[in-house]
């Protein structure tokens, strides 16, 4: 368990380590597409973590790189042919995002830093916690981004094929709250999570991701 | 002609990778501290995906579209640039020392920055003939090289203003960058 907290908070991928920033500010643009994403990287992160620390007797330190990418990109290969045949919509919304999260850092760094040194156990639990940690920090987002830049929120809609009805909500009437159209653009996607990393090291109290 | 003019010109300012698609955000923040350091970034990315761009894109029409592979291209792609990066370590490790003192620990990051991959991807899903994929690949890895040697200018500056202590460092940057994407987005 407190391996788990460790990687919302202590260790959040995203607001301490700021690893996996492509998927984060380019995907958040809802909230559909965030959970799902984060979904995506934890089942990712989960596997490679397990297969990494089962398989790290056999691998030598010259080619753990190579190796650790390979069987990311496996990985990541059979998220995308199932999404493609079972979410066709939501496999077009994803586009390149999908095939980038072999270069998340996330999931390289967990492999190398954790699971290369550790056991079955430990790093399934670190994977956990930090795929936990990495979505909920997207949804986060999705929520502020989708709520203020559009004024809906959307739960279900391109994955609607799977449950059988859609889940949109409009949560304020135009005439009462204008959209803030910019923060659905890219550069509300940096204002936002510059925001939210400020505010999260000041709740925190002093400031440890300061570039030396 | 008209048409490689207008993907130079949207690559490097309107549909930057950087600010509109969050291509190599982690170098983008990362390797900005220092001018130096940006420019050296930015020149070992521009080797490595005109490189890999055109290797990729040989791979690809010849090799997995014939024999109806394309779902391997994730995979393949990774490897080719995997493979690339650390043979262009070596060959300039013997043959062109005073550049590769100058890229220096940056050739070995760029494997995984997204930049590369999403460009080679990015490539193959737009439909891009050779030539095309030719200028894109140059255009909009010069597009990267300009905004991170501009941001590190902007972030050389900031070290000295006054800056409230929860937003030194990463945030500051992010909210920077956000102001930064407004103005090269065609948007206004």
């Amino acid at each position: 368990m407190k391996t788990i907290i460790n990687g919302i908070i202590k260790e959040n991928p995203v607001l301490v380590l700021l690893l996996g920033l492509c998927s984060t500010l380019a995907i958040t643009t809802n909230f559909e597409n965030a959970y799902i994403m984060g979904l995506c990287v934890t089942i990712v992160l989960v596997f490679s973590n397990i297969i990494t620390s089962l398989i790290k007797k056999f691998v030598t330190k010259n080619v753990e790189v190579p190796v650790y990418i390979l069987i990311i990109s496996t990985l990541v290969t059979i998220i995308e042919i199932l999404l493609q045949n079972y979410v066709p919509a939501i496999y077009e919304v994803m586009g390149i995002y999908l095939p980038l999260i072999v270069v998340n850092c996330i999931v390289l760094g967990r492999a190398l830093s954790v699971a290369s040194k550790t056991n079955v156990r430990t790093s399934f639990k670190d994977a956990l916690g930090i795929g936990i940690g990495y979505t909920l920090v997207l949804m986060i987002i999705a929520l502020f981004r989708e709520i203020f830049g559009n004024n809906t929120l959307t739960i279900i809609n391109s994955t609607s094929n799977l449950f059988g009805f859609k889940l949109m909500y409009k949560i304020f009437d135009n005439s009462i709250l204008f959209p803030m159209e910019f923060l659905v653009k890219p550069a509300g996607a940096f204002l936002t999570l510059g925001i939210l990393i400020g505010i999260f090291n000041s709740i925190k109290g002093g400031n440890n991701d300061e570039p030396n | 002609m008209m048409n490689l003019i207008n993907i130079f010109i949207t690559a490097i300012l309107t549909e930057n990778i950087v600010l509109t698609k969050f291509l190599g955000i982690c170098p983008f923040i990362g390797t900005s501290k220092s001018r130096k350091s940006a420019l050296s970034m930015g020149l070992s990315v521009m080797l490595v995906v005109t490189l890999s761009s055109i290797i990729t894109y040989l791979l690809y029409h010849n090799l997995l579209v014939p024999t109806k592979t394309e779902y391997l291209k994730t995979i393949l792609f990774i490897l080719v640039i995997a493979s690339l990066v650390q043979l262009l370590e070596i060959i300039l490790k013997k043959y062109l020392k005073s550049v590769h003192d100058m890229l220096g620990i940056y050739l070995p990051l760029i494997t995984t920055n997204c930049a590369v991959l999403g460009i080679v991807l990015l490539n193959i899903t737009n439909d891009y003939s050779f030539v095309e994929m030719l200028v894109y690949s140059i255009s909009s890895s010069l597009g990267f090289t300009l905004v991170i040697y501009l941001f590190s200018s902007i972030r050389e500056k900031l070290e000295n203003s006054f800056v409230p202590n929860s937003f030194k460092g990463y945030p500051i940057a992010l909210i920077t960058a956000a102001i930064m994407t407004l103005l090269f987005s065609r948007y206004i």
